[in-house]
């Protein structure tokens, strides 16, 4: 199965490029000079959206370095408990909604201690797997244009991420507990 | 709200840091953390200008109108306040499909695109649209299909079954995504009826 996914996931990639590449030159376009003048665009974007990763980055930092979570985790030590929700992935799904990368550190300490195939280590990546990183998406989109009032979009996320977490623990809990 | 939200986290942070004793670590991570941030962007300046290089040639091409054709119903039933042919849905269709497909490096910047395009439509500057509100929560919501890089870490981390959590996952992404859809929904109807 793994082989099979492995081998086929290999071919995205790959293949959305060819695709493009291949229709453009038969549609007899200046494919280098179109992707030259698209990429001038990427470094653009790559340079607007790094202060707020900085900031972000920093803030999660922190918190985290601070141990917050921990105690914040601690406190609500019995109600995740009920959940069957270690603290450690209770503290993942928090990261998660600020940086991808942040996440990545603590899913891999997850499997490391508990292992990849413990119920936490499938809860945090069934977690991992249905959210997204709420407050970076938000931050850098809405800055792009210049959005200060954001409306209820941070509501509506936290509404989708939360049904996702929600959603991952009920499913642990039927299939791997 | 980020305003709040960001200042709150470095005070609770710098505070809880100081009660626990916590101080080095905290006054590490600030300085690793800005690092971190600067070498993340490195990694993303290759990545994304190389999609925003083959996302152009699918643009003039007309691949990405071709596209959002097919997910028209899709885009209709999500935006129905967007015009027909207005660019926003072709970017907003390029970054539905990329997050799908699991290619988030090459979503991100036809999202970006699909906010300028859905400003041209805005009348408010500083106040987002609905259709922006909607856009940003259901892409938030998590769609991609099939999780290849979770399952890369469980399986480079002895798993013995790590695309066990497919099917799972994808489960889980249905419910985020419907809460998702359904919330932006109920907030649009509230809005229109309001008016």
């Amino acid at each position: 199965m793994i082989n099979i996914l492995t081998f086929a996931s290999a071919f995205i990639l790959p293949c959305v490029i060819l695709y493009i590449v291949g229709y453009g030159l038969l549609s007899k376009l200046n494919i280098y000079d179109i992707f030259i003048d698209g990429a001038k665009d990427g470094i653009k974007i790559v340079f607007n959206i790094m202060p707020t990763l900085v900031g972000l980055l920093f803030a999660v930092g922190i918190l985290r370095a601070s141990s917050a979570f921990d105690l914040l985790g601690q406190f609500l030590e019995p109600v995740l408990d009920r959940l069957g929700m270690i603290v450690e992935v209770f503290t993942l799904a928090i990261v998660k909604m600020f940086s991808s990368s942040a996440s990545t550190g603590i899913l891999t300490d997850i499997y490391k201690n508990y292992g990849t195939d413990s119920s936490a280590g499938m809860m945090a990546s069934i977690i991992l797997s249905s959210t997204e990183t709420v407050f970076y998406t938000i931050s850098v989109y809405f800055l792009s244009v210049k959005i200060t009032k954001t409306r209820y979009t941070v509501q509506g996320a936290l509404v989708a991420t939360i049904a996702g977490v929600v959603a991952s623990v009920v499913i642990t809990h039927f299939l791997f507990m | 709200m980020l305003n709040y939200m960001w200042g709150i986290m470095i005070i609770i942070g710098i505070a809880v840091g100081a009660l626990t004793g916590n101080m080095e670590a905290v006054s590490a991570a600030i300085i690793d953390s800005s690092k971190e941030a600067v070498s993340l962007c490195i990694t993303m300046l290759g990545i994304v200008s190389m999609w925003t290089g083959v996302l152009k040639i699918a643009e003039v091409g007309g691949l990405m109108a071709a596209m959002s054709r097919l997910m028209g119903p899709v885009i209709n039933f999500l935006f129905p306040h967007i015009p027909k042919e207005h660019p926003a849905r072709e970017y907003i269709s390029t970054n539905f499909v990329a997050n799908i497909l699991g290619l988030g490096w090459a979503a991100t910047p036809a999202g970006l695109k699909a906010m300028k395009e859905l400003q041209t439509l805005n009348k408010n500057k500083e106040l987002a649209t609905v259709e922006m509100c909607t856009f940003l929560i259901i892409n938030i919501s998590s769609l991609q299909l099939i999780p290849m890089n979770i399952i890369a870490y469980r399986s480079e981390y002895g798993s013995v079954a790590p695309t066990a959590i497919i099917v799972p996952a994808i489960l889980a992404t249905i419910v985020s995504t419907l809460a998702g859809v359904i919330y932006a929904k109920v907030m649009e109807r509230r809005l229109v009826e309001r008016k």
